[in-house]
């Protein structure tokens, strides 16, 4: 190998993580966002320069790191982050991917939005302030979203002193009054300084007391493979390639992204929601035939012994621990949109690569996420508002729970008038 | 690594490739923008990836400004006799000639802004209903906002404030008559990932991206090559130095780096060095801070 090769090849064996933040200017956010990009050297001279040009240009005093994220022109003008923004950066060991989304109560779908796709959660504490109503809010979003790994960045650590104390407190605080409440499997905490870079990339020379690691290690570390679902086989079959060619003439691929488990060449397989069985005869890519096995989430096309009907929508799974099929399913949910659900109505609904529609059969609960108390009274939904909901479907459901699987438990409401997206759906046994 | 690990370029292309097949189940007419660029030329690439053994199928679209690197032309036009995919090319200069647009005047004119109504006017003549793009969010701060899949109403524009939200793997194509879609299957990569792809995967690119010797000028800083229909400033000369391209685009905007980089694992290098973004040396960035926001909210790119 070429010290070229040698040098790429830690950077072609990188493994991706997707994290979001939420959080308002007030908690550090865009200053630990910036802090991350700057020290990984992910900002250019001329961003840089940009933002220190505009920063002088509306009279503050520090360069404002949230202008490098505020993309649009209105949120330029407002001062605020209106929408998700997506922001990358790369160390030898990872590159990552920042879902940076707004922090109020007003802006709980893009946190929602963010979080659909990310292996951690960054959860931003004000030392000064301890856990407070914003902390419980996005640490319940977190879970609703099964976000595997959460960080709980105790930020400002230089406004208390670097005190340990304070830190143990804010600590034991979060589990008493979170993590007892919430379904989380993995939670961190870091004490840090954004605007000094206290643990953030580097260790802090001021709290010897804390021998965790620092965010920066924590974020290239977590265990993310086996965040995946590599046990039972979920195949959504996306597009069916047949190539009017001579040397492929009796070819017939059914094209997808591997959802779950590992497919191989001889497995016994069923279609649902047919319920016909055949077995794999192989896994292809282009340059790739015949490939030993298939794991998620990678996309593939696969062959079956036996020809059959099969077209998107369907779902190749293993003969063991079949998913749900039905036509009634109950889902916790995130209504995305300006106009209220209509009780009773009908919407337009999309899963893996399945459309079909619904009626809403009954609003079972609303959750107030300040307080997490349930209110079964109440069945008005409109923007921002999380509960569960049951429907009914024209055509079955191939599905597992969202707890067990992300990509086969996921929904999503389209009103059929508008063509929007106006509800997240995660769907409970 | 273990055994079902995947690295970050597999991930960004499996996650590319599941974009492009929902876009073949979800729409009828669909076309791949193509301008000779590595990224369209990625583009093609991960779509050949998604159709395989299957032909890719949907057209290359290319929009011509007229202004173009010869060797860029003769690159695209290899590659779609090559991959046998049909390349069709609509011409800036037919919306000029037919008055729907005014050519630009002075000697900063390009002609880059006029593409969108070449743009517009060839998705309506196709009948297309989705347009797929390379680009990028890191690229450009209004483009970190947009969706993989950005809706346009029936004139084309994009409403940065009434985006779909977009979750999971799920991507909603719905749309009413005359609406169509843009979509950027590879939104999530970077300059260094492609880069990396083409390493990785031995992607042909045009020449233009490796050092080679060149008559150029400079203009605020950004050296620029000049085309017979360019006009110099007074205090511009032409001096011959060793450059390449970063990105390829209108000739008329598209900065060349001073660079002796004759490799892909030269070029890795200096993009893993250089200190200022892709777009730096594109003018037509520079126009204003949301010069971006403002030419995609008309039907850009």
């Amino acid at each position: 190998m070429s010290e070229f090769q040698e040098h790429q090849a830690g950077y072609l064996n990188m493994e991706l993580l997707r994290f979001t933040t939420a959080g308002s200017v007030d908690d550090g956010k865009s200053t630990l966002i910036g802090r991350l990009l700057y020290d990984s050297k992910a900002i250019f001279e001329d961003q840089m320069e940009a933002i220190e040009q505009a920063s002088i240009n509306k009279g503050e005093e520090h360069v404002n790191l949230a202008l490098l994220t505020d993309g649009l022109r209105a949120e330029r003008e407002q001062g605020i982050t209106i929408d998700v923004a997506y922001r990358y950066f790369a160390t030898p060991k990872r590159k990552f991917i920042i879902a940076d989304t707004p922090g109020h109560v007003q802006y709980t779908r893009n946190m929602v939005t963010g979080a659909s796709t990310a292996n951690a959660a960054l959860i931003l504490i004000d030392a000064r302030k301890g856990v407070i109503e914003q902390t419980l809010r996005h640490s319940f979003i977190a879970s609703l979203l099964q976000i595997p790994h959460v960080i709980v960045c105790i930020n400002k650590m230089d406004l208390v002193e670097y005190s340990e104390d304070v830190f143990e407190k804010i600590r034991k605080d979060y589990e008493q009054s979170i993590s007892d409440k919430l379904n989380v499997k993995d939670t961190r905490f870091v004490p840090i300084s954004a605007l000094n870079g206290d643990n953030v990339v580097d260790r802090s020379e001021n709290m010897s007391w804390y021998d965790g690691p620092t965010l920066l290690y924590l974020l290239e570390h977590l265990h993310i493979t086996n965040d995946r679902d590599f046990s039972d086989v979920r195949i959504p079959v996306q597009y069916v390639i047949r190539p009017q060619k001579k040397e492929y003439h009796d070819y017939r691929g059914y094209a997808g992204r591997v959802a779950g488990g590992v497919v191989r060449p001889g497995q016994k397989v069923t279609v649902l929601p047919s319920g016909l069985t055949s077995s794999i005869k192989a896994v292809d890519q282009m340059g790739n035939e015949n490939m030993d096995a298939a794991f998620p989430p990678q996309s593939v096309t696969v062959r079956l012994e036996d020809e059959i009907d099969i077209s998107r929508g369907d779902m190749i799974v293993a003969d063991e621990n079949q998913p749900s099929v039905s036509q009634d399913i109950t889902f916790k949910f995130c209504w995305l949109s300006e106009t209220p659900l209509v009780p009773g109505g009908k919407y337009s609904l999309k899963h893996t690569s399945k459309d079909v529609r619904c009626i809403i059969k009954s609003i079972d609960y609303k959750i107030d996420i300040n307080t997490l108390e349930k209110n079964h009274e109440d069945k008005s939904v409109g923007l921002n508002e999380i509960g569960q909901m049951t429907i009914r479907t024209t055509q079955p459901l191939v599905f597992d729970a969202y707890d067990k699987n992300r990509i086969t438990g996921s929904l999503l409401l389209v009103d059929e008038g508008t063509n929007n997206t106006v509800c997240a759906g995660m769907i409970v046994d | 690594m273990e055994k079902y690990d995947i690295n970050h370029l597999r991930e960004l292309e499996a996650e590319s490739i599941f974009v492009m097949r929902e876009v073949a189940s979800q729409f009828e007419r669909p076309g791949l923008l193509f301008s000779g660029g590595k990224d369209s030329i990625v583009m093609f690439h991960l779509a050949r990836k998604a159709f395989w053994p299957a032909k890719v199928p949907f057209p290359l679209l290319h929009i011509d400004t007229g202004h173009n690197f010869q060797e860029t032309l003769d690159f695209r036009d290899e590659l779609a006799e090559k991959y046998g995919v049909q390349c069709i090319v609509k011409y800036v200069q037919d919306s000029i000639d037919q008055g729907k647009v005014a050519e630009e005047t002075g000697v900063t004119a390009s002609r880059n802004a006029l593409q969108t109504v070449t743009l517009l006017d060839a998705i309506e003549d196709l009948k297309l209903d989705v347009a797929l793009g390379g680009g990028r969010r890191d690229e450009e701060k209004a483009r970190a906002k947009e969706r993989f899949f950005s809706h346009r109403d029936e004139f084309g524009q994009w409403d940065p404030k009434n985006q779909r939200p977009e979750l999971w793997n799920l991507f909603n194509g719905k749309k009413k008559m005359g609406e169509h879609f843009r979509v950027f299957p590879i939104s999530n990569w970077t300059e260094m990932d492609v880069w990396q792809y083409i390493y990785m995967e031995e992607i042909e690119i045009p020449n233009l991206y490796f050092t080679h010797k060149r008559k150029v000028f400079n203009r605020d800083g950004v050296w620029l090559f000049k085309a017979p229909f360019m006009q110099l400033k007074e205090n511009e000369e032409l001096v011959e130095k060793d450059v390449r391209c970063r990105t390829i685009g209108d000739i008329t905007c598209t900065g060349l780096t001073l660079s002796k980089a004759d490799t892909l694992e030269d070029i890795i290098n200096e993009v893993a060095a250089t200190r200022t973004t892709e777009r730096g040396g594109r003018a037509d960035d520079k126009r204003s801070e949301a010069a971006m926001e403002d030419r995609k909210k008309e039907g850009y790119f």
